[in-house]
């Protein structure tokens, strides 16, 4: 090993620790497997798993100050780690350490997302992610909907990847650059030409696939209704959050400033596409799962405005995403654990009726729930509202003031307020069974330790991020 | 007066206890509710006798808190009046709710909660921290409405969330525009920044912030959630909505969109005034011909709340005196009659049918409530001697010297709710059968008032009375509080 590998192994350590982890994990339930049962291999793994996920924090630390992709990856560790608590708490899935190994996996995908400066390496890290994501999606053998899930997650996925390949191909082509720097310096130079907005448009569809916005967000209810808890939970919290921020750096480091106009039109129009179809669409469901999909289109609306203040001001644009996606993230999770609770100890979560009397069987779950629901909906002290003020007050400061009702975006703020007081109604119907309808089935819910730990950290990240966002945010200035 | 920050403190804490004893027993967690609102008006009694009115606010607490905005808290004469109306109205509220037995921990905690959000709102001192404490007060009352109501109760719990956060959505989009134009939203800045926005940002941002907050003051004709919300919901959230929450409304419109829009104000004040006008016509007649008892009551407190947007619309010193006095009048007068309504008479006969009461002897079945409802609905009507009176009169006053056309219109609402009540007091309480007949068995004698209630509205009424007949009380907090610059903006510029 030569000098400039075991740097490079030393910039990696995160990953490389979070991969060390993932094998130990796989060897140590090869070795152990056959003499334990199930549950003491589930937990084991989840213990390594953790284990891993700690250490790779432990070696991000000396970077936090001053570096705000550090800031990112941390988070994304939390995020996985939750959904690895999830994992020993309510699995009942066989395989548990491939299960376990996969999120890990994943969760360098996530990293490396965060990190990437290359369009070769964005793109592998992208890549990275989604496979083990799909296989995560149809991890429950036993299931077809599992299956039909993993299946349509991959199609979409998988065509989302060539888009995104194709644009960026057009990039190298235009500049002969991968690297993010030179390409940017490159593509500012260059005159306008309709092959780069053809390029930016092939980007925005493959991330627009990974943040679930309309038109390309087909994937996302039946992914979330079938797959497995804890997967979901990964494709709906760390895989987003990875995703945008890393398109966040690459509008900010190749991004042209201001966005030409055939982009912003583009991107307005995925904005209003996500914020109407996603919250209306949730207007009527009736399974958990596919309203909190739709809401997460909702969601994605908001997060590619903020995203459209990324050329102007990166460093707000970064801020503003990690944020909203992080307690985003932490809500989701929440709310899959829930109903991954009830699933766990019912074999039913799915139907919003599945949640009615929890206020009798589970006072925990309910006061988990309503924090988690309440953030999603926006309402304050909880850290959804603040996420979401926050980014419509920093969209309106970087438009030009004297002329604000010219600006797409302005709409678009007032548009996403509007469904924000559409959006409340159906996040009351879940709250509505959970907390006012007489349950059916009164047996008291048995929580598993692990899963009260992650929904009691969630929920108390919410409430903390809620009520002092500003010391987090300090984090990154 | 420095303790005045932990009513909002001491109403989250005593929310969770409440909360969490509630979980097994349920007399521990109603007298911890009762102990934080006593608590509550102890603080704010403590506070009122430290108070020296003056001009400026006096600041609270002020502490960095977001990029945007700080954790400013502050109070003035208006701030207190109001704060003080809620310490009387939740203590009031609670001791109505006594005989919850559902889920009473539940009920308490969500009370508290809407309890501390209403102190937090009337204590800002910065229009982002006024927005948030706003929207917590929002979500509890669904759950009061919808888990303990009655008559249609999901509906109307329904109803009453979603106008109350399209509301705040207007009010969010205006906040975020000034944000953008560069508005500081320190309230106490409201006064340097007036100059840098031209007449079109004002107009906009007033007509957001103001629809918005209006939509919870009950202005016509937004204010449908109000009847139905009041109707479906138990006593002591029906005697917060239309005592408390009503004012938070009313509150936001006068201390954002008044001072800092003040061409705003301009521009709309016709549309206010008529909108105020109609309001208390157009509901007083409504409430004239309801058969549900509560509708009654419901109807009534549009017609009220018509004055205080009337007051805030001609905003002159005299007629904002008014305006914030008819907001503590209107809070407890309502309150009452809530109590009486819901309370006293529906759960012991089952019905709030007027023509199915007037066949009841009620006068002599429960003549506590007999008595109590008939001084409330004189208090009502606007009669000297309560505190009505002088908040009607001021607003009439200072409406007429801005423009005696409208006073008019507005003093026709006052024989209209001297109708509806005399209508209702006589349909209900004064029915058909002779005394004799009370214990047969068609009607078995009703359980007596408890102490809860006769504490409550002798509190109610006594607070009434006290400041009808010496309206100086209050209007020595309040007069000076519209001396201060912000207040001046405003009349200043609606006379031009």
């Amino acid at each position: 090993m030569n000098a400039y590998y075991s740097e490079l192994f030393s910039f990696h350590l995160p990953e490389v620790i979070l991969t060390g982890g993932a094998l130990l994990v796989l060897a140590a339930d090869l070795l152990l497997g056959k003499f334990s049962s199930e549950p003491v291999r589930r937990a084991l793994a989840a213990l390594l798993g953790m284990l891993a996920m700690g250490f790779a924090a432990e070696a991000l630390s000396p970077y936090l100050r001053g570096d705000t992709s550090a800031l990112g990856q941390l988070c994304l560790l939390g995020l996985s780690g939750l959904t690895l608590l999830l994992i020993a708490g309510t699995s009942r899935l066989r395989h548990p350490a491939e299960h376990v190994a996969l999120t890990l996996f994943a969760t360098v995908g996530f990293s490396l997302m965060v990190t990437a400066n290359n369009l070769l390496l964005v793109f592998l890290a992208f890549e990275l992610s989604s496979i083990t994501l799909y296989i995560l999606a149809g991890f429950d053998k036993s299931s077809p909907a599992s299956a039909e899930a993993a299946l349509k997650y991959f199609l979409y996925g998988s065509v989302a990847a060539a888009f995104l390949l194709f644009g960026f191909s057009l990039l190298y082509g235009l500049t002969g650059e991968i690297e993010l720097a030179e390409l940017g310096a490159k593509l500012s130079v260059l005159p306008a030409s309709p092959l780069l907005v053809i390029a930016w448009i092939m980007i925005l569809a493959g991330f627009g696939y990974k943040a679930a916005a309309a038109p390309f967000h087909l994937w996302a209810p039946d992914a979330y209704q079938g797959a497995p808890a804890p997967s979901a939970a990964l494709i709906a919290a760390g895989s987003k959050l990875a995703g945008m921020l890393l398109l966040v750096r690459l509008f900010a480091e190749i991004g042209f400033s201001p966005l030409g106009p055939a982009l912003q039109t583009a991107l307005a129009l995925l904005i209003a596409a996500s914020l109407l179809l996603g919250n209306v669409a949730a207007l009527v469901q009736s399974n958990f799962r596919r309203l909190l999909a739709y809401s997460a289109i909702g969601h994605a609306g908001i997060v590619l405005l903020m995203i459209g203040i990324a050329p102007a001001d990166p460093q707000m644009a970064f801020g503003d995403v990690l944020y909203y996606l992080l307690t985003y993230g932490l809500a989701s999770v929440g709310a899959f654990g829930v109903a991954a609770v009830l699933e766990a100890n019912d074999a039913r979560g799915q139907k919003l009726s599945d949640f009615a009397g929890l206020w009798q069987r589970s006072p925990f779950l309910t006061i988990c729930l309503l924090v988690f629901i309440l953030s999603l909906a926006g309402v304050p002290p909880l850290a959804g509202f603040f996420a979401k003020f926050n980014a419509f007050y920093d969209v309106l400061g970087s438009l030009d003031s004297a002329a604000l009702t010219s600006s797409p975006f302005f709409w678009l703020v007032l548009l996403a307020i509007a469904m924000s007081a559409v959006a409340l109604y159906y996040y009351l119907q879940v709250l509505k069974q959970a907390f006012i309808a007489p349950a059916e089935e009164t047996r008291p819910l048995r929580i598993a330790l692990p899963a009260t730990t992650a929904l009691l950290f969630a929920a108390a990240g919410i409430v903390l991020l809620g009520i002092f966002p500003e010391h987090f945010l300090r984090l990154l200035f | 007066m420095n303790l005045l920050p932990w009513t909002i403190y001491l109403s989250f804490i005593g929310a969770s206890l409440a909360w969490l004893a509630g979980r097994r027993w349920s007399a521990p967690a109603r007298w911890l509710a009762l102990l934080t609102a006593l608590g509550n008006l102890g603080i704010i009694g403590w506070a009122a006798l430290d108070f020296s009115p003056a001009a400026e606010t006096q600041t609270l607490v002020d502490l960095p808190w977001v990029s945007f905005a700080s954790y400013h808290l502050a109070a003035d004469g208006i701030s207190m009046t109001l704060v003080l109306l809620t310490g009387i109205a939740a203590l009031a509220g609670i001791l109505f709710s006594w005989n919850i037995t559902h889920r009473t921990g539940d009920f308490f905690a969500l009370f508290l909660a809407l309890i501390g959000g209403v102190y937090g709102v009337f204590l800002s001192a910065d229009a982002f921290l006024l927005f948030v404490f706003y929207e917590i007060a929002i979500v509890p009352k669904y759950f009061l409405v919808a888990v303990w109501g009655s008559t249609n109760r999901e509906y109307g719990a329904m109803k009453l969330v979603l106008y109350s956060f399209a509301g705040s959505a207007l009010v969010m989009a205006g906040l975020l525009w000034a944000g953008a134009a560069g508005i500081s939203f320190d309230m106490n800045f409201f006064a340097a920044q007036t100059r840098i926005l031209s007449q079109v940002q004002q107009t906009g941002m007033f007509a957001l912030i103001f629809t918005g907050f209006a939509v919870l003051a009950g202005m016509v004709p937004f204010h449908t959630w109000a009847p139905t919300g009041h109707v479906a919901a138990p006593t002591g959230a029906s005697m917060l909505l239309a005592g408390v929450v009503m004012k938070l409304g009313a509150y936001g419109c006068l201390r954002l969109a008044l001072p800092a829009f003040p061409l705003g104000l301009d521009f709309f004040q016709p549309l206010i005034a008529a909108l105020g006008i109609a309001g208390i016509l157009y509901a007083g007649l409504v409430a004239l011909v309801q058969t549900d008892f509560k509708f009654v009551i419901g109807y009534s407190s549009v017609s009220h709340m018509g004055f205080v947007l009337l007051g805030l619309a001609v905003a002159t010193p005299r007629a904002l005196a008014g305006a914030v006095l008819q907001m503590f009048s209107h809070g407890i007068v309502a309150g009452l009659l809530f109590a009486v309504v819901g309370r006293m008479v529906y759960e012991r006969t089952h019905t709030r049918d007027l023509h199915q009461l007037h066949r009841l002897p009620l006068f002599r079945m429960l003549p506590f409530a007999a008595v109590v409802f008939s001084l409330a609905g004189i208090a009502s009507m606007g009669m000297p001697g309560f505190s009505g009176f002088p908040a009607e009169f001021s607003i009439l006053i200072g409406t007429w010297q801005h423009n005696a056309l409208w006073a008019v219109l507005a003093a026709i609402g006052i024989p209209v709710a001297a109708a509806y009540t005399l209508r209702v007091v006589h349909l209900a309480f004064f029915g058909k059968i002779a005394a004799e007949e009370i214990s047969s068995a068609d009607h078995p004698p009703l359980p007596p008032t408890t102490w809860p209630e006769r504490l409550g509205a002798v509190l109610l009424l006594a607070v009434s009375i006290t400041v009808g007949i010496h309206p100086g009380l209050l209007l020595d907090w309040i007069v000076p509080a519209l001396q201060s610059p912000l207040m001046q903006i405003v009349s200043n510029g609606a006379a031009q």
